[in-house]
């Protein structure tokens, strides 16, 4: 147990976080206008799939915890695109 | 053969509260959701009293809305969702798949441990004070105005939506994994299909209730805006999140009672489910579309037109893979030889009451008509025709079919179709009159109203006394036969089904031998002429 030390995927990837949030923070302050939004999703997602693959070891899997995973994504998506249809048609 | 089966491998307390057999962690469930089931009960026996008499005679405004809150927070979560999936999926899932348990029992018992301590959770809420925002705690009522116990009820439900997901994780995982050898997924009893699309519900939808509770409490604590727009939230938000778990949760709780139905019809009509692919794939379609129509919800609540028309259309969607459902059924009984055992009985009021239930949802479904409709009686008829005379009928149905197989011992079939007819009378008694009562406009959730509803209000409350003795009487019956009743056989209804091919009550691991798999199921015709032996 005393020889154990963080895998490199682990530490690597918690570093890339942390310069994509600086990267989003700097960014969120470049005059882009519209752009900005759609920077700041991007880089999100960016984000998330480190976290799925490497946090959450999805990169090492099978096809049905993929197919699992990615029912997740796919109803979370829904929820936010019927919900923001809502939202950007209201009157 | 030995007498040693699950029930009688251990008396003490000890082996019941730290057992891992998912036999006997269904009956704790079983046992918990009868205590649910009465505490429910009484609330809405205090809600027909009221409702007999135009005035409010029996309990203050405040009381009432207490009263119905506490009815559909513990009807809902504490009865309905875990009902079949625990109890009766619970038990016979292994026993179904040739398997010794499911595929992680330590989870399963920590499942119910979780589940109960929700519940007491929910139910100290209720007695410190109770709750008046409705089982749905839209906002902004529940955030802003509300002094009730809101969080620590929201708290107990937060809590038993971690049984829920662990409990469809479970499942999910014990159909991939411990079939016996031979039983490929086109082998897999209906049943089993549809507790596993229910599991894939829970998985995937739970999630986003827990998340909307907590988003409700961080708003009440901290004044967070996120339902509130005086603080820069959306109060439709709320509804969006609520609706996106709770549409697809009304699947939860019916999806397992058709499945419970498939096996009823056939063993009873001694015939092979008619279009066995359509049915198991309609559980799955079911399950998927369920996700896009919770905006029907929302029709009168300011959402968009564009909104409430996508929601709509898909409403309409979503109503055929039921409806192909009741077909099948219909189909199956079509030249059965129809045996009217109790548990037939039920399925049969099951599919009756289920088709004006989904009927009537199909009026909902319908922009215009829903705006008239809304916050009416014929809203409350509906859901209670769908998981009332749906989903508790066919638990009811399923539990006299399995009874023999889980306590080893025959009930009295007399009282058990007397029961069935009374519940089937009952409820179209204490039901009906409220879809004329929506139609004519009494809204939902007032204990005073004009007089000239009386005469419904009568008539149903009425049927409501029929349907809570009717609901008494298999605690009677059962309760005699679990003692004193006749030894069962194993295969009372002489079924095909691998859960009858272990002893009545089965052995602590099941099978005395791994079983193999060489047919198709529903194989009533070729191999099981013979009539059920418990006439
Ligand atoms: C067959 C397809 C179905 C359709 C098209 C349908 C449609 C609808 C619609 C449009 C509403 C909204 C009415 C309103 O609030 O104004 C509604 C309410 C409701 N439905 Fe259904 N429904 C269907 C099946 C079911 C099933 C299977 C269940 C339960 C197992 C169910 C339970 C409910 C409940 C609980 C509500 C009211 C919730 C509340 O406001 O408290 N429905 N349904
Ligand atoms: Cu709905």
């Amino acid at each position: 147990m005393t020889e154990w030390r963080p895998p490199f995927a682990l530490v690597g990837a918690w570093l890339g976080l942390l310069a994509l949030l600086a990267l989003t923070v700097t960014l969120a302050y470049a005059p882009l206008g519209a752009a900005n939004a759609v920077v700041a999703l991007g880089i999100g997602t960016i984000k998330a799939m480190l976290v799925a693959a490497i946090f959450m070891e999805l990169r090492h899997r099978s096809g049905l915890t993929l197919i699992f995973a990615g029912a997740g994504l796919f109803w979370l998506g829904i929820l936010l695109w019927l919900g923001s249809m809502d939202f950007l048609t209201r009157t | 053969m030995s007498d040693k089966n699950y029930l009688t491998t251990d008396y003490t307390l000890r082996s019941w509260f730290l057992t891992t057999d998912h036999k006997r962690i269904a009956i704790l469930y079983f046992a918990s959701l009868i205590f649910f089931f009465f505490i429910g009960g009484a609330a809405a026996t205090a809600i027909r009293i009221e409702l007999a008499t135009p005035q409010a005679d029996l309990v203050s405004s405040d009381v009432y809305n207490r009263l119905f809150t506490m009815h559909g927070i513990i009807m809902v979560w504490f009865f309905l969702i875990p009902s079949i999936p625990n109890t009766l999926g619970n038990f016979v899932v292994p026993l179904m798949i040739g398997a010794r348990d499911l595929a992680f029992p330590r989870l399963n018992l920590m499942s119910w441990y979780i589940f109960m301590l929700g519940g007491c959770i929910t139910l100290f809420a209720i007695l410190a004070g109770g709750v008046d925002t409705g089982w749905t705690f839209y906002t902004p009522f529940s955030t802003l105005y509300s002094n009730s116990y809101v969080i620590v009820a929201a708290a107990g439900v937060f809590i038993a939506g971690f049984s829920s997901i662990l409990t469809g994780l479970n499942f999910i995982v014990t159909i991939h994994r411990l079939r016996a050898p031979g039983l490929t997924w086109y082998r897999l009893p209906l049943f089993l299909w549809s507790l596993y699309a229910t599991s894939v519900i829970l998985v995937l939808a739970t999630p986003v209730l827990a998340i909307t509770l907590l988003l409700m409490a961080t708003e009440r604590f901290f004044g967070v805006g996120i339902f509130d727009p005086r603080i820069g939230g959306d109060p439709l938000l709320f509804q969006h999140l609520f609706w996106f778990y709770s549409h697809p949760a009304v699947y939860i709780m019916i999806l397992p009672g058709m499945g419970v139905i498939n096996e009823l019809v056939s063993c009873f009509s001694r015939k092979e489910v008619f279009g066995y692919k359509f049915v198991a794939w309609c559980s799955v379609a079911i399950a998927a579309v369920g996700f896009l129509v919770w905006g029907h919800h929302m029709f009168v609540s300011g959402q968009s037109l564009v909104a409430s028309l996508v929601f709509s259309f898909m409403s309409f969607i979503v109503a055929v893979p039921s409806a192909i459902k009741v077909f099948n059924w219909t189909a199956t009984l079509h030249k059965g030889s129809i045996h009217f055992d109790a548990p037939m009985l039920y399925a049969l009021a099951f599919i009756g009451l289920f088709t004006i239930g989904g009927l009537t949802g199909l009026f909902l479904a319908c922009l215009a008509f829903d705006v008239h409709a809304t916050d009416t009686y014929f809203v409350v008829a509906h859901f209670h025709y769908i998981m009332v005379g749906g989903m508790v009928t066919a638990y009811f149905g399923g539990l006299h079919y399995w009874w023999p197989k889980i306590t080893g011992r025959l009930y009295s079939e007399y009282w058990a179709r007397t029961a069935a007819v009374l519940i089937f009378f009952g409820f179209n008694l204490t039901f009906f009159p409220q879809f004329i009562l929506g139609a004519e406009g009494m809204p939902r959730r007032y204990h005073v109203y004009p007089p000239e509803f009386q005469v419904w209000n009568v008539l149903s409350s009425g049927g409501a006394a029929i349907l809570a003795v009717a609901y008494l009487m298999p605690l009677f019956y059962l309760g005699y036969s679990a003692f004193h009743g006749r030894r069962a056989p194993a295969n009372p209804w002489n079924a095909p089904g691998l859960e009858w091919q272990t002893s009545s009550p089965p052995p602590e691991f099941n099978f005395a031998s791994q079983p193999v798999v060489t047919r198709a199921p529903y194989q009533y015709n070729e191999h099981f002429q013979a009539e059920p032996q418990n006439a």
